[in-house]
């Protein structure tokens, strides 16, 4: 069996990092495995610009943006294999490859899971009414038309904010659809306010919030929804019922870590994040699995995912040299006001960054993290925004060596 | 079209289909009408997947004796035509005395039934069976399997198109009448037709047929029921499927049955429609899956949901008693060489072939069938990479570098399984017969990774534009063209 210090499943923003950070480190015996034909992931049909501000302090386009990377693995001469799934993995770092040259095994030292999320569907939202064609998930819309050169429909609803549906709403009035409307269940969007703008506003498409599709509609091509407005308990309000007639709806519904391969592996998920529960160097409770960017927590910019993907280089890195790592025995918690928070676990010994994300918008706030009565850290912020994560710095030298720690939310 | 056959099967159902892959035992001219685009598009596909044992239906009726003889030979139906099939078992649970009560004469009629195996079991012996099964007291069906309707139906209509049998599609037949020579006209979609017998299979259409060929009226009285689908992360709690002890009027409420390719499916509801069709899952039915549903199985949670289903059953009334009818299986000396099959819900798939050996029963009654020497039983079914171990998957790789080229992720199906699809010998090209046929979109991203690959695929291997492409339907078309 083939042995590598290091695989990482996914050659995307993610992966592609954490290869090239790994390499600077010196460590050399790197696999990088992608399952399309090119490296680069979900940002090769992102071909509308705005990545690349917090990394490279430019604004590029997906391609452009990935394309940095691969030019880096190239130069540094990181081996990957393309059109290559990883089909196993097991807790023993065992990595199973369906390839068109064979089923290739590889016994890894440490594995970087780094595969990304993939979108909620129809069908997990248990959308009523019938099931026509013409319904597409963002992404998978953006792909058809993107890398294939695919039209999927002209008269088009989009329901659900998230980023990929508002960037989908200017593609396709671009391409020439009629976008009639967003409709967003929540009372704020769930995209980045760039994106409402840029995407929205300036092509004059409504959206509408605290509104639902509540039914499908059509028995061959969908011929249109049914939308009611919804209460603070989210569901419809009897009597608000309207009705749109389209011959496409684009779903953007969230996205869900895609963590079949760390489950296999034993790694175990937090039911917040739908991603593993990780320490400060972002390994799994599996030694020597380590997992960053989407198949982690969803971010809201690549730049972030990259970002992540470096700072797990370290620790992977140090796993590698010593064969361990220390023991992250002090939790992190949150308040019911936070929807999660990155790392899960902490050993108090090293500095380290916090990810998290509110569930509500909060105006002017600061962020407390305590580890009881002592405060370690208190971030002011002037807002904060579900669609926005929020980073900063946690020092080690304020945490005490016990005691759990706890994230919480302040509005002032 | 204008050749003449000899017996024309107006629906590719399970039932329309058994009916042609047993009579391509015989020498004759077949074609099976499908008014859809595929086989198994109406109440075949639409449906919970069981192997019935014959314990819910009244002795001396015949579905009753259909479904026991269908289950009795299903392990060599299986084999003969490569379908996975499951003999699991089934529970059929009881809380309290008055369920007892009702699950006693359940188990009294299953006894005169002569269904094999049953017992009733207590609380203990459930969770031995089934550790995630809660109640008193069951009754134990050990007879009862899962199996996939999509892929048993394909497997009937694949056997008997091997067999000679043609299959129509997008043919709906919109009117019957008599040529000079007596023998049946048919218009349909795709012109007109000429054949010595009709078999009228059309399931929840059959009532309209019977009319068309003068067997007279059926009141439709259908009942609507709907499905939510579960990830197969719930699948492996559930081996067996569990039913709730029947109601007063003997109909079940929800129950979860484990599928053949290891999802759960929770449901039907009952909904009483009367005449209608209507395949809209609705938000009050939704809401009564995840109540009811949660109560039978703790993971029927909207973390594990991936589809939801609606099936119609096609019940019509006896016009006698206005009762639901039993399966009916008739010819009428005003009406020569046609056999009318009207009522057949369930147990209609495990029913399928033995309805099929009555048909031509009645057939023989008044014409002399010769045997098709050629005649071949077996179907193979199409290699499931998934399903293969380690080595076998190093050897179909190197036999065929497209088995190592995974187009759907969730259920590991390959590039060579879907182009297989692409090419089955039923001629099927929509993405819902590729599908069926190899479980790709059938996961929990529900075709996020692989559609772009199949419908690329499509064009690809059948020339076809991107317009051309169609979900199931005529008029489901998924691009309206080429990005200007």
């Amino acid at each position: 069996m083939e042995q590598r210090d290091v695989v990482i499943i996914g050659g995307g923003p993610a992966g592609l990092a954490a290869a090239v950070k790994l390499k600077e480190k010196e460590i050399n015996d790197i696999l990088i495995i992608e399952r399309e034909r090119q490296l680069g992931g979900i940002l090769r049909q992102c071909i509308h610009d705005g990545f690349g501000l917090t990394r490279f302090g430019e604004t590029l386009s997906g391609p452009e943006y990935s394309q940095r990377f691969i030019d880096e693995v190239e130069t540094l001469g990181i081996d990957f294999i393309t059109n290559a799934t990883v089909i196993d993995l097991t807790g023993d770092k065992i990595v199973t490859v369906a390839t068109r040259d064979g089923l290739l095994q590889v016994q890894a030292k440490t594995v970087i899971l780094a595969m990304g999320c993939r979108e909620r569907t129809r069908g997990a939202l248990a959308i009523p009414g019938t099931r026509p064609s013409g319904i597409y998930n963002a992404g998978v819309a953006q792909s058809y038309i993107n890398l294939f050169n695919t039209m999927v429909g002209k008269e088009v609803i989009i329901m659900g904010s998230g980023d990929i549906g508002l960037i989908m709403a200017r593609r396709l009035t671009l391409e020439g659809a009629h976008v009639k409307a967003v409709f967003e269940v929540l009372p704020y969007p769930s995209g980045l306010p760039r994106n409402i703008e840029q995407c929205l506003h300036d092509y004059d498409i409504p959206l509408y919030l605290s509104h639902s599709v509540i039914e499908i509609k059509g028995n061959e091509r969908i011929e249109g929804v049914r939308v009611a407005e919804v209460g603070t308990d989210l569901k419809p309000i009897p009597g608000t019922e309207k009705d749109f007639s389209c011959d496409t709806l684009i779903l953007s519904v969230g996205l869900i870590p895609e963590n079949e391969l760390s489950l296999a592996a034993g790694a175990v998920l937090d039911e917040r994040t739908k991603g593993a529960f990780v320490d400060e160097n972002f390994q799994t409770n599996v030694p020597g699995i380590f997992a960053a960017g989407n198949v982690l927590h969803v971010h809201d910019l690549v730049d972030f995912v990259s970002l992540e993907a470096e700072a797990l280089a370290e620790g992977a890195a140090q796993y590698l040299k010593r064969g361990y790592l220390e023991a992250c025995d002090i939790p992190v918690e949150t308040d019911a006001k936070i929807g999660h928070v990155i790392p899960q676990r902490i050993s108090g010994k090293k500095n380290f960054r916090m990810s998290m994300r509110v569930r509500k918008p909060t105006g002017k706030c600061r962020i407390e993290v305590r580890q009881g009565e002592h405060l370690i850290k208190s971030v002011p912020l002037p807002k904060a925004l579900p669609a926005e994560m929020i980073q900063f710095e946690v020092e080690a030298d304020q945490i005490l060596p016990n005691g759990k720690i706890e994230v919480s939310v302040y509005e002032k | 079209m204008s050749a003449k056959i000899d017996v024309a099967i107006i629906g590719g159902g399970v039932v329309g289909s058994a009916v042609a892959r047993e009579l391509s035992r015989f020498r004759l001219n077949i074609c099976v009408l499908e008014k859809e685009l595929d086989v198994c598009n109406g109440v075949s596909g639409r449906n919970t997947g069981l192997l019935h044992s014959g314990i819910l239906n009244k002795k001396n009726m015949l579905r009753t004796e259909c479904c026991m003889e269908g289950n009795k030979e299903f392990e060599q139906v299986a084999q003969e035509l490569d379908v996975p099939f499951r003999r699991c078992g089934k529970l059929i649970v009881g809380f309290g005395e008055e369920e007892r009560g009702r699950l006693e004469k359940l188990y009294k009629q299953g006894m005169e039934n002569g269904v094999p195996g049953i017992r009733m079991i207590n609380a203990a012996e459930i969770k031995r069976l089934d550790p995630n099964v809660d109640g008193e007291f069951a009754i134990h069906v050990p007879s009862a399997g899962i199996l996939c309707p999509f892929t048993y139906t394909i497997a009937l209509a694949e056997n008997a198109v091997q067999n000679g049998v043609k299959y129509c599609f997008d043919c709906e037949v919109t009117g019957i009448s008599r040529n000079e020579q007596g023998d049946f006209s048919l218009e349909t979609k795709q012109g007109k037709m000429t054949a010595r017998w009709v078999i009228n299979c059309a399931g929840l259409y059959a009532y309209k047929i019977s009319e068309m060929l003068g067997f007279g009226k059926y009141q439709p009285s259908r009942v609507k029921g709907e499905y939510e689908i579960l990830d197969k992360k719930a699948g492996k709690y559930l081996s067996l499927p569990v039913y709730p002890t029947p109601n007063e009027y003997g109909a079940f409420d929800i129950h979860v049955t484990p599928t053949i390719d290891g999802n759960v499916l929770v449901g039907p509801t009952i909904e009483h429609i009367g005449e209608g069709i209507d395949y809209a899952a609705t938000q009050s039915m939704i809401e009564v899956l995840e109540k009811q549903g949660s109560k039978m199985f703790r993971y029927v949670k909207r973390d594990y949901y991936i589809r939801n289903y609606v099936g119609v059953f096609p019940t019509v009334e006896d016009p006698e008693t206005h009762e639901e009818m039993d399966f009916r299986i008739e010819t009428k000396e005003s009406v020569p060489c046609a056999v009318n099959v009207v009522g057949i819900n369930s147990p209609g798939l495990t029913s399928a072939l033995p309805i099929a050996r009555r048909v031509i029963a009645k057939i023989r009654q008044s014409e002399a069938l010769t045997m098709n020497e050629k005649f071949n039983p077996v179907r193979r079914g199409m290699v499931k990479f998934s399903q293969k171990n380690e080595e076998e998957k190093r050897r179909l790789i190197a036999q065929n570098p497209d088995y190592g080229e995974i187009y759907c992720r969730c259920e590991c199906v390959t590039k060579a399984e879907v182009k297989a699809a692409v090419h089955n010998i039923l001629g099927v090209t929509t993405v819902s017969g590729i599908k069926y046929r190899t479980r790709a979109t059938m996961g929990r991203c529900q075709g996020g990774y692989c559609e772009t690959r199949l419908t690329q695929l499509i064009q690809q291997e059948l020339g076809k534009k991107k317009e051309e492409i169609l979900l199931n339907k005529p008029e489901a078309y998924m691009f309206t063209g080429e990005v200007k």
